[in-house]
């Protein structure tokens, strides 16, 4: 039986940055969800968890989300539309 | 001294510079630059109407009594903006290629373009919407009131009800204006989007304006600004797990749900890149409108007297700093927060209303005149929007008279969101799932419905109002398992993360069961296909394939959505591209489909299905359609199978070819070893009448000698003419062409007469023979058999090297067939000769003592052939012996003579 041809296994390493770059963007939602999950675990008797400390942890963090999302979207080339179906999306 | 009447004059002002900028826009875009309009800042901006007047004043109210759970709000979007590569290319990707018009048009167009869906979408978004338009008139409101106190009146609730009636309409008048001034095919609106872009700026330096004054005017510099966050008195991070969550949740699952969200993500969006932009700014744009949200809060609550509104603060802080200019401005900008949304809100609602409700029952109603006056549906379809905008600002109002204006904003938006997240499982169920179905769905989102309706909805409006404390407490008829804050009986959980938790999971519940029960309709699944692959095809599959449709009713039918001139230019671009001249194009399926996309643009996908299916007569989808996109898995397999096909067809073919090739090599060796036979057979007696009749040429030869030359010459022409005429036999026995001559006779005679013919002496052939055996009678060509006969004797005589020759000749009758075997006492004939005695030339001695050209055992197989019956070597009779095989005898034995 013959099959469709196959693309190679291998790619070449630009494009092979590429495809890491989307599973980079895929994954920094999931890395805000458990940032921004922690302070949950935090021991609500301790008064010093309770103030300033947790503001500035969850905007330190939104900050650090915006900074990857914005070098992730620079770095992805939007031609590079193509490989779609090996997605997990 | 700031007086309210200067307040008004500043709002009239705002309003009338929203008018030009969204006039301009609309004046750019109409000549066709659209290229600044169409930028991703401008993107960006436009989803900041995700930032209402309850950001602007509620969420320092929400930080004010509930401390940092006010930032889930905006932590949910964030997570969808940088998660763009999940959800939202997708939903571009596909709104793009199916024109989608609205979130009710999204799922009505995935499950099979139903109409029934898309009522149930808009219906919830609409009872969902009301409290949040509600939010927003009330803040403008409590904002008026804010200044009217500041300049020494007090309000009274009639004066406050009296603004918010001329908010709504202001805000009516606004959105018919600009929001359905035409009915484009890709439902883009440049003047509201600029618009809407202006007032995102406006509320950003507002809040940011009144935080920087916050921060470094009273509080003197972040250090101390923490220093004061930490004394005061709110529970910054108290924070309850479940809630934290659900609301994460509830605000990421609200920013795709909410119908004017989807209409700026996804209906607007005039190029995909865009996204990417927005993917990092918009997150910075929700960043620095959070910022300043817990100082404002922390210091509001010092500064002001206890009591005072924490939902006003934002304004009430530089009023109380005689910060005129500055709460002015905060104004404006809370005033932008609340109309930038109700403007998009109000538009995507009515464009639901027209394409799912109002269309659809109009079309309905008129089916049968089919009127044909041209535009007459865009008509429809813009009235049906200007009604609906006027009549969900007026639910808006009346359910700020019903709550009494006075619940927290927060509480209100809240509820709002955890209404329209009951679309979320449809949605992405339909985009990425395609065993969803329109029953899924369709039960999914009417058990969501119904819960969020029954646990959060109509509690909200109070105690007693639409449910009873009694109901609350005991649950309806004493069912205590159905009381809306206690599903199942269990009690004490958050009402909010209740009623989320419960919708939610019994809606996607219902979604999947209903998905997994039911079976799709054709469409459906066309359809499903589409959308889950929307990233993967650029091409779908065809939904039309029949052209029954008139060209000329098709563009009557355009020209009543679109008008006489749009239509027209469609027609006319479709006639170009087919090379044609006229007005009119051919109606390929192509055409149809894009056609529909057209419209659907205009009047959502049900919609122009339902008409288009009017034209052109039901849905045209063929099986071999749906096989085609049944599967990717299939389309492969298809793809591999028809291969599999091809190269077996191939492989047959080869192998025919290659059977045929051997044939023919074959016949061509056989051809030319016949050839050379034939010419050497021919050669040789020629030779000797060619030699002896020179030698009779001679003078001297004698007379006797000259006579047995003649007699040479004469028996080897004899012999050539034998030649010939076996040859011509043969020929004809081969080609079938021979001609039989039935007759009845006797075997006897038959071998008599043979054994005259072949002229056997008995002293050179001994023939023994059984007369009680012969005496048969039988129907078949009896020269041939006789011919054959003869053939058989004679051969024996020649070749019978027997000192004294013998032929016995047995005949035995088996009913349908009779046997004759010519057994002799000779040598034989060996195994590996036995095999070619039957070929045409093959003799096997020499052929001057056979004195024939080895035709006649030929001749006899063709004759026996043609007869019906056989002759072959018989084995095991020490001597040649064969064996005539007569069939279909009507003989029957004769008595004895």
């Amino acid at each position: 039986m013959k099959k469709q041809p196959q693309p190679g296994v291998f790619l070449e390493r630009s494009s092979y940055r590429q495809r890491r770059l989307r599973d980079a963007g895929l994954l920094v939602p999931v890395l805000g969800i458990i940032l921004w999950l922690v302070p949950l675990l935090w021991d609500k008797g301790d008064p010093q968890n309770g103030k300033s400390m947790a503001m500035l942890y969850i905007f330190g963090v939104w900050v650090l989300l915006i900074l990857l999302t914005a070098l992730i979207a620079r770095l992805i080339r939007p031609s590079d539309d193509k490989p779609s179906k090996d997605e997990p999306a | 001294m700031l007086t309210f009447n200067i307040l008004i004059l500043v709002a009239l002002g705002y309003v009338v510079l929203l008018f030009l900028v969204a006039f301009w826009a609309e004046r750019r875009a109409a000549a066709g630059s659209v290229r600044w309009l169409q930028s991703p800042l401008i993107y960006t901006l436009s989803l900041s109407i995700y930032c209402t007047a309850w950001t602007f004043y509620g969420a320092v109210g929400y930080a004010a009594r509930s401390g940092l759970e006010f930032v889930t709000i905006y932590l949910g979007p964030t997570l969808i903006m940088i998660g763009w590569w999940w959800v939202l290319r997708r939903l571009v990707r596909i709104g793009r290629s199916q024109r989608i018009t609205s979130i009710a048009d999204l799922i009505s167009s995935r499950f099979g373009k139903s109409t029934q869906l898309g009522v149930i979408v808009t219906l919830i978004s609409i009872i969902a919407a009301t409290p949040y338009i509600a939010l927003q008139l009330q803040s403008v409101t409590l904002s008026f009131a804010v200044f009217a106190e500041a300049g020494g009146s007090r309000w009274e609730p009639a004066e406050l009800t009296a603004a918010a009636a001329w908010v709504a309409f202001g805000l009516a008048v606004f959105t018919i204006l600009f929001g359905t001034r035409n009915l484009d095919s890709n439902e883009r609106h440049h003047g509201i989007v600029m618009a809407i872009a202006v007032e995102a700026v406006v509320k950003l330096v507002a809040l940011l304006a009144v935080g920087i004054f916050v921060v470094w005017g009273i509080a003197g510099g972040p250090a101390a600004m923490l220093d004061r966050i930490d004394t005061s008195s709110i529970p910054l991070w108290n924070q309850a797990g479940d809630r934290w969550v659900t609301l994460i949740f509830l605000s990421a699952a609200a920013f795709l749900c909410l119908p004017r969200m989807f209409q700026v993500l996804v209906v607007e969006n005039a190029d995909e890149r865009h996204l990417r932009a927005a993917s990092w700014a918009f997150p910075l744009y929700l960043f620095a409108m959070s910022l300043f949200v817990v100082p404002i809060a922390v210091i509001g609550l010092d500064l002001l007297p206890a009591g005072s509104n924490p939902d006003l603060f934002v304004l009430t802080v530089p009023l109380s700093e005689n910060r005129e200019g500055l709460a002015m401005l905060s104004f404006l900008g809370g005033f932008s927060s609340a109309t930038s949304m109700v403007i998009v809100a109000t538009i995507a609602l009515a464009t639901m209303v027209s394409n799912h409700i109002v269309v659809p029952i109009w079309l309905r109603m008129n089916n049968r005149e089919r009127a044909v006056m041209s535009g007459d549906v865009r008509d429809v379809i813009l009235l049906a929007r200007r009604f609906s905008i006027a009549g969900i600002l007026g639910l808006g109002f009346v359910y700020y008279r019903l709550s009494g204006g006075g619940a927290a904003l927060a509480a209100i938006g809240l509820i709002s969101f955890a209404g329209v997240v009951q679309v979320l499982p449809a949605m992405i169920g339909g985009i990425f799932w395609r065993g969803a179905t329109r029953i899924g769905a369709g039960l999914g989102l009417a058990t969501g419905l119904v819960i969020w309706l029954w646990t959060l909805y109509l509690p909200s409006f109070g105690t007693d109002a639409v449910i009873s404390t009694t109901v609350m407490a005991d649950g309806p008829f004493g069912v205590g398992w159905l009381r809306p804050r206690a599903l199942f009986g269990i009690e004490g959980l958050d009402p909010l993360v209740h009623s989320v938790m419960w919708s939610i999971l019994l809606n996607t519940f219902m979604f999947i069961v209903g998905s997994l029960t039911s079976f799709p309709k054709p469409l459906e699944r066309l359809q499903g296909a589409q959308f889950v692959n929307a990233l993967d095809q650029s091409t779908g599959a065809r939904a039309w394939t029949t052209a029954a449709a008139g060209a000329e009713d098709l563009l009557v039918m355009a020209q009543r959505i679109l008008g006489a001139n749009e239509a027209q230019a469609i027609f006319q671009r479709e006639v170009a591209r087919q090379g044609k001249r006229g007005y009119l194009p051919d109606v390929t399926p192509q055409f149809i489909e894009g056609l529909e996309r057209e419209l659907s643009g205009s009047v959502g996908g049900a919609t122009a299905h339902a008409m288009i299916g009017q034209l052109t007569g039901g849905s045209g989808i063929l099986v071999e359609d749906l096989i085609a996109v049944a599967d990717e898995a299939a389309q492969i397999l298809e793809y591999s199978n028809q291969l599999e096909i091809k190269s077996a067809e191939q492989e047959r073919t080869a192998r025919a070819l290659r059977d045929a090739n051997d044939k023919l090599t074959a016949l061509s060796i056989q051809k030319d070893a016949f050839l050379s036979q034939i010419s050497h057979e021919l050669r040789t007696p020629m030779t000797s009448i060619r030699s002896f009749s020179e030698i009779l040429g001679d003078a001297q030869t004698s007379p006797d000698e000259r006579e047995r030359y003649a007699g040479i010459i004469h028996d080897e022409a004899l012999r050539l003419t034998r030649l010939l005429d076996d040859l011509l036999d043969l020929s004809v026995l081969e080609n079938g062409q021979v001609t039989l001559h039935q007759q009845t006779g006797r075997l006897d005679a038959l071998l008599d007469r043979a054994v005259r013919a072949a002229g056997v002496r008995p002293d050179e052939l001994d023939i023994v023979r059984q007369p009680g055996d012969e005496a048969v009678e039988l129907t078949t060509d009896l020269d041939r058999l006789g011919q054959v006969f003869i053939n058989l004797i004679a051969n024996a005589q020649k070749y019978c090297d027997a000192d004294k020759p013998r032929l016995k000749i047995a005949v035995s009758d088996r009913h349908d067939k009779l046997i004759i075997d010519f057994i002799d006492n000779g040598s034989g004939i060996s195994t590996e000769n036995q095999q070619v005695i039957f070929e045409k030339f093959a003799r096997i001695t020499d052929q001057s003592k056979a004195g024939g050209a080895g035709l006649g055992l030929a001749i006899c197989r063709e004759v026996m052939q043609r007869l019906g019956g056989q002759v072959s070597y018989l084995h095991g009779q020490y001597g040649t012996a064969f064996r005539v095989v007569v069939p279909n005898v009507t003989a029957t034995a004769l008595a004895e003579t």
